[in-house]
């Protein structure tokens, strides 16, 4: 007897992205690029999210032909973003075989109370979450890996660096609260208690930890990881730089090889310019903000 | 020596004077490292050639078999590496790891390098994409209780030459081999807390 589409599996692909790079692609001769690049799953969508947010309006779904143009055109496996709540576009992703879903504050939200119930579905889910609570409300509906959110297309890694201090900051916390405090914990979280109970014994989310939002270096990427990410989604970072496939390898080796200045300083030489990117003060729409 | 271990077996120390190292490039590597740790085996990381000394074994994860590939070759790893193999380090692969094990590699990019270690042939993905991947029981050689085998987009043996011992198979599919020193999995054994195959591993180059 076997049997597929269960948490194990779905997290088991998760486990098999650590230490990796995921990068965002519009076309399939990027997706190639990427795979060249060493690239462990690429995201498949229209517009990455710096040109998203120049465009402004709604962000929805790709269309099904470019990501079928892409997933014919790599070997590793594809992902691409829903809406926040539109299980439909899951629905419709899922029939499209793609490999893992990205439910993203990077689109414009489809339902501004409810995320997908992703035990619903067969495919992995990927979430973003700004601070613990988040994430553990993502776990407790069915998502099988957790990305913080940063800010998307923005180059700037600020918010990054927040969002993972802050969730792998209250997992060093709840390892040191006893029982009785992590009643508290799970209240001011609104978090489910048992997803907290298990942190205080693991010390470790329960699926695979990774950044996302505003990574444009190698040495961003190392920061994430030193910082307790497992891998790293790099979005507009790779393909608005001047030269993409050298920055996208280095970004790559930077992520092995995180803890390595030697090799940080060897990979991150020569790359031409890293994509221009925006301060915080500059933005007036925060996708972080988005999911609930 | 057979080997009759349960689900509840107790860790066990025999193994402290062992060094496994894990490639650690990308992938599942830190998962194999808690089982080695777990058998009481030291268990070093591996991402350099430097990284290569005093090691008794090395386990190949699973993971993304193209960026191993690449990082292998990046990080000069890999003819060190394919060398110590080629001069009888014993070796465990799993999924990826497979893929880097095996003579003949069907469905993969055209400058995918492998360390032609054992007499079979693969196809990348075989099992199909993640929608396919599943979870089952596998009997084992060896083994007195089947083995929970998870199978992530797996490579699927479509031809087993004449040296190679089949461990397991699956639907007529063999998905645990061996082949003098390097065994070898379609699915992850790291994925689960049972150490068995770790053990099975390990017992296979080291005399107790």
């Amino acid at each position: 007897m076997s049997s597929t589409g269960t948490f194990p599996v779905k997290r088991g692909l998760a486990e098999m992205m650590k230490g990796g790079v995921i990068m965002d692609v519009v076309t399939a001769e990027q997706a190639k690029i990427a795979e060249d690049a060493g690239a462990v799953a690429v995201m498949a969508l229209e517009r990455v999210p710096a040109d998203i947010r120049r465009d402004g309006g709604v962000a929805r779904m790709s269309d099904p032909e470019m990501i079928e143009g892409i997933k014919a055109a790599v070997t590793i496996p594809v992902m691409a973003k829903v809406r926040i709540g539109h299980f439909v576009e899951a629905q419709i992703l899922q029939a499209l075989q793609v490999d893992f879903i990205d439910e993203s504050e990077v689109l414009t939200p489809a339902d501004e109370a409810h995320h997908i119930d992703k035990f619903a579905f067969d495919v992995p889910f990927v979430c973003g979450a700004t601070n613990l609570g988040e994430a553990l409300r993502r776990i407790s509906e069915g998502a099988a890996m957790i990305r913080s959110k940063g800010e998307a297309g923005t180059g700037n890694v600020v918010e990054a660096v927040r969002h993972m201090r802050s969730i792998t900051g209250d997992i060093k916390r709840i390892t040191q609260a006893d029982s009785a405090e992590l009643f508290e914990w799970a209240k001011n979280l609104q978090a489910p208690l048992p997803l907290v109970q298990e942190i205080a014994e693991t010390g470790k989310l329960q699926v695979p930890l990774f950044c996302a939002g505003g990574l444009a270096t190698p040495a961003d990427a190392a920061l994430a990881m030193q910082l307790g990410a497992e891998s790293v989604f790099v979005g507009s970072g790779i393909f608005k730089s001047e030269d993409p496939a050298p920055r996208a390898k280095a970004i790559v080796e930077a992520t092995t090889h995180f803890e390595d200045a030697n090799i940080l300083a060897k990979v991150s030489r020569g790359l031409g310019t890293p994509m221009t990117g925006i301060g915080m003060d500059e933005i007036n729409q925060r996708y972080a903000d988005r999911g609930w | 020596m057979p080997i009759e271990v349960g689900d509840d077996a107790p860790a066990t120390s025999g193994f402290a004077d062992l060094t496994v190292g894990v490639l650690a490039l990308q992938g599942a590597f830190a998962l194999h490292q808690q089982r080695l740790q777990a058998l009481g085996v030291e268990a070093p990381l591996v991402r350099t050639p430097n990284d290569l000394e005093n090691l008794d074994a090395i386990v190949l994860p699973g993971g993304e078999s193209t960026t191993m590939s690449n990082l292998l070759a990046t990080s000069g790893l890999f003819d060190v590496l394919g060398q110590r193999l080629a001069d009888g380090l014993p070796v465990f692969g799993t999924c990826a790891g497979m893929i880097l094990c095996a003579a003949e590699v069907r469905d993969g990019r055209s400058d995918q390098r492998g360390f032609d270690l054992m007499d079979i042939s693969v196809t990348r993905n075989g099992y199909g994409r993640q929608l396919e991947s599943f979870e089952a029981d596998v009997e084992v050689t060896g083994l007195a209780k089947p083995f929970h085998a998870l199978f992530i987009r797996a490579p699927f043996v479509t031809r087993v030459g004449d040296g190679v011992e089949i461990l397991a198979e699956l639907d007529g599919s063999a998905v645990l081999l061996r082949q003098q020193g390097c065994t070898v999995a379609a699915f992850h054994p790291e994925l689960t807390n049972d150490t068995r195959l770790h053990r099975i591993f390990i017992d296979s180059f080291s005399a107790r």
